[in-house]
């Protein structure tokens, strides 16, 4: 017998109430002999209603969602034809992230990422500004991405818990350890690169820190992905990729901003080729998801589209003008670089609005069942 | 849809009680002699949306205040779930009847309420999500959260598929419903169960509660309440079944409850399988990019 008393074991006839009596509302000792009978009734079995009417097809939980859809849930007959909701309110907690911090790190982590990368590639083909440009980015951007990292917990000085463990089922967790073995790196790379000292640990630290790159820039979709907002998480497919693609060219956009026109084909190439690889990533993203990609067409949602835009003006505009005039790729390096935190600014709002209309969260729930109850 | 299996949904509505050889969260988490997994079974059809259970809550627990708000909407206030609400009753009116009762009023009408909390899944995405292992299973299977290991980073909120956990403004940490552990480590109910004066909210072992639970769902349908269904008592659902479940009269989305939720880690080794591909296409894209470059 287990030691916590629960109701409806309690031995029959022991008084519950303190009076001596059995207490009359306790309608879970069901076998007390001591009980009257009545109490056996269940709420709506008793009352004068002679007929019973076939049920109604009253549908009403309480007011519709906040946008009544009207899209067909169930087959013909069924009298659910509409996703139904709380008073409209949503299903989901709306995550506490804040923009500038979370929506800033996406775009800042895939550019130290990517950066990195792009500047281990330019110390192995021997283009030393490039190098360099890339380098110093890349710690630049990783300080604002600790500082925002640090800066959006709510108990900032405990910011060190992180690392008290490594779960897998946690990106963040993995997250910590992947800037962790990055970090130093980075900052090893741009300190040699900037002071010129040390050459052979600056080359082997750069390697290093592209490789660690690569994963700093792709582990933030995984991040966003892993929860119960619908739009992030239904789009865990593309994200990887849309985020791969945006990082490379927002590095791409920094290495045309930064360096000389003669070393930065290597980054006039990642921007177009980035570029082309996250709108496409975005395009199959938003066929997929349907309803789910709505978001991404209100409110700050739409500054992903800008943010396309934008990447897609300054990648061609570096792989053309921006071979010959220096104005030119640096104008179209900072479009990259805006191009690129719009995009991570749109898909942050997107999920966020996403997890206020309990629609989202409904729907595409509704939608399952249906589908399994005809499987 | 992007998921994969096919878990049967939250609102099956059969009283199939747990098969006794279930996973149990408290052995999975590596406890060896530990208490039968406790939780709530909580029958709407005899709540009678009296509050106690938000009041007794909030006393025991010493949840702070959180907004006196009139929202107009209904005899709720409370709104929902969150860091300073660990249980809230939703009032709903229909006009639909309420089994073979006559409401007297010259039409169909039924007024449902429900207390909602924490579920305390059997996969819970709070526990798997939270990376300073800050949420952590208790050997009775229920999910607590160590507001001294917490730091805020406010992961937990977005992962939970119910919007339960919220992070609190004041201590800056996550915060939900305990299950009242403390309560529980010396024997006594969870607060909520103890004040409930029509124990609409039942506390217990969840084994027990299943089997409670069903036969209380064939005696509703028999008394003419043809919507009765029960959610969350399901091992097989998305969240594989939680250590809170309810007797609705409704369909979930009507109290605010999603209708079939996933844990959303479920699909977290895909994406880092896609996160891995990713990366090395960035890996090559680059190095395409550097190397395929004539200046």
């Amino acid at each position: 017998m287990n030691k916590h008393r629960t109701k409806g074991r309690r031995p029959a006839g022991r008084p519950a109430a303190g009076d001596g009596t059995p207490s009359r509302t306790d309608v879970r000792m069901d076998e007390d002999p001591g009980l009257p009978a009545e109490r056996e009734a269940t709420v709506g079995s008793a009352g004068g209603r002679a007929r019973h009417a076939g049920q109604p097809g009253g549908r009403q939980g309480g007011q519709p969602g906040g946008q009544p859809g009207g899209r067909a849930a169930g087959s013909p007959g069924e009298p659910e034809a509409e996703s139904r909701s709380y008073y409209g309110l949503p299903v989901l907690n709306e995550p506490t992230w804040k923009d500038h911090d979370i929506a800033g790190y996406l775009f800042l982590g895939g550019l130290a990422g990517a950066s990195s990368i792009l500047a281990a590639a330019a110390d192995l083909t021997g283009r030393p500004h490039l190098a360099r440009a890339g380098k110093a980015g890349a710690l630049c951007a990783l300080g604002g991405s600790l500082y925002a990292l640090i800066h959006d917990l709510g108990r900032p000085a405990r910011f060190l818990n992180m690392l008290r463990v490594f779960k897998v089922t946690s990106p963040m967790s993995v997250g910590t350890w992947i800037l962790s073995a990055y970090g130093p790196q980075a900052g090893l790379a741009a300190a040699t690169a900037v002071t010129g000292r040390f050459p052979r640990l600056g080359r082997a630290a750069s390697a290093g820190a592209g490789l660690a790159g690569a994963a700093v820039a792709t582990y933030t979709a995984v991040l966003v992905s892993d929860t119960a907002v619908p739009f992030w998480h239904d789009g865990h497919r593309e994200l990887p990729l849309l985020f791969a693609g945006s990082a490379m060219a927002s590095a791409g956009g920094l290495g045309m901003f930064a360096a000389p026109v003669a070393e930065a084909g290597p980054a006039r190439n990642a921007a177009l080729l980035g570029t082309a690889l996250e709108v496409a990533a975005a395009q199959r993203m938003e066929r997929r998801l349907g309803v789910v990609a709505e978001p991404l067409r209100q409110g700050k949602g739409r500054l992903a589209r800008l943010g396309e835009g934008l990447s897609v003006a300054g990648a061609l505009l570096g792989a053309t003008a921006g071979r010959r005039s220096r104005a030119a790729a640096v104008a179209a390096g900072a479009a990259l670089l805006a191009g690129s935190a719009c995009t991570r600014f749109g898909i942050f709002h997107a999920g966020l609005t996403s997890a206020r209309d309990p629609r989202y969260t409904v729907e595409p729930q509704r939608a399952r069942l249906e589908r399994d109850r005809r499987a | 849809m992007t998921l994969s299996g096919t878990a049967p949904g939250g609102t099956a509505s059969g009283g199939s009680a747990s098969g006794g050889t279930a996973f149990d969260p408290a052995t999975a988490s590596g406890y060896t002699d530990h208490p039968e997994r406790m939780g709530f079974f909580t029958d709407t059809s005899i709540c009678i949306g009296c509050k106690a259970c938000e009041v007794a809550c909030k006393e025991w627990n010493a949840v702070p205040e959180d907004g006196l708000d009139f929202t107009g909407m209904s005899y709720d206030n409370t709104k929902s779930l969150s860091a300073d609400t660990w249980r809230h009753v939703a009032f709903i009116e229909q006009p639909r009847p309420l089994g073979h009762q006559e409401p007297g009023l010259g039409m169909d009408f039924r007024w449902l309420m429900a207390s909602d909390v924490c579920k305390h899944c059997t996969h819970a995405a709070c526990l798997d999500v939270c990376p300073t292992g800050s949420l952590f299973r208790t050997e009775y299977g229920t999910v607590v959260v160590q507001d001294d290991v917490c730091n805020g980073c406010g992961y937990c909120v977005p992962a939970c598929p119910y919007g339960v956990i919220g992070k609190r403004e004041s201590t800056g940490v996550a915060a939900k419903c305990t299950l009242c552990y403390d309560r529980l480590g010396v024997g006594q109910e969870p607060a909520c169960a103890k004040s409930c004066p029509t124990d609409s909210i039942q506390f217990g072992e969840l084994t027990e509660l299943r089997e409670r639970a069903a036969r209380r769902l064939e005696q509703a349908r028999a008394a003419g309440l043809d919507s009765a269904r029960l959610y969350g008592h399901d091992p097989d659902d998305g969240v594989g079944g939680t250590g809170a479940f309810f007797l609705l009269l409704d369909e979930p989305e009507v109290y605010g409850l999603p209708p079939d939720p996933v844990v959303t880690t479920r699909d977290l080794p895909s994406m880092w399988r896609r996160a891995g591909a990713a990366a090395v296409v960035l890996l090559a894209g680059i190095a395409v990019a550097t190397w395929g470059s004539r200046t």
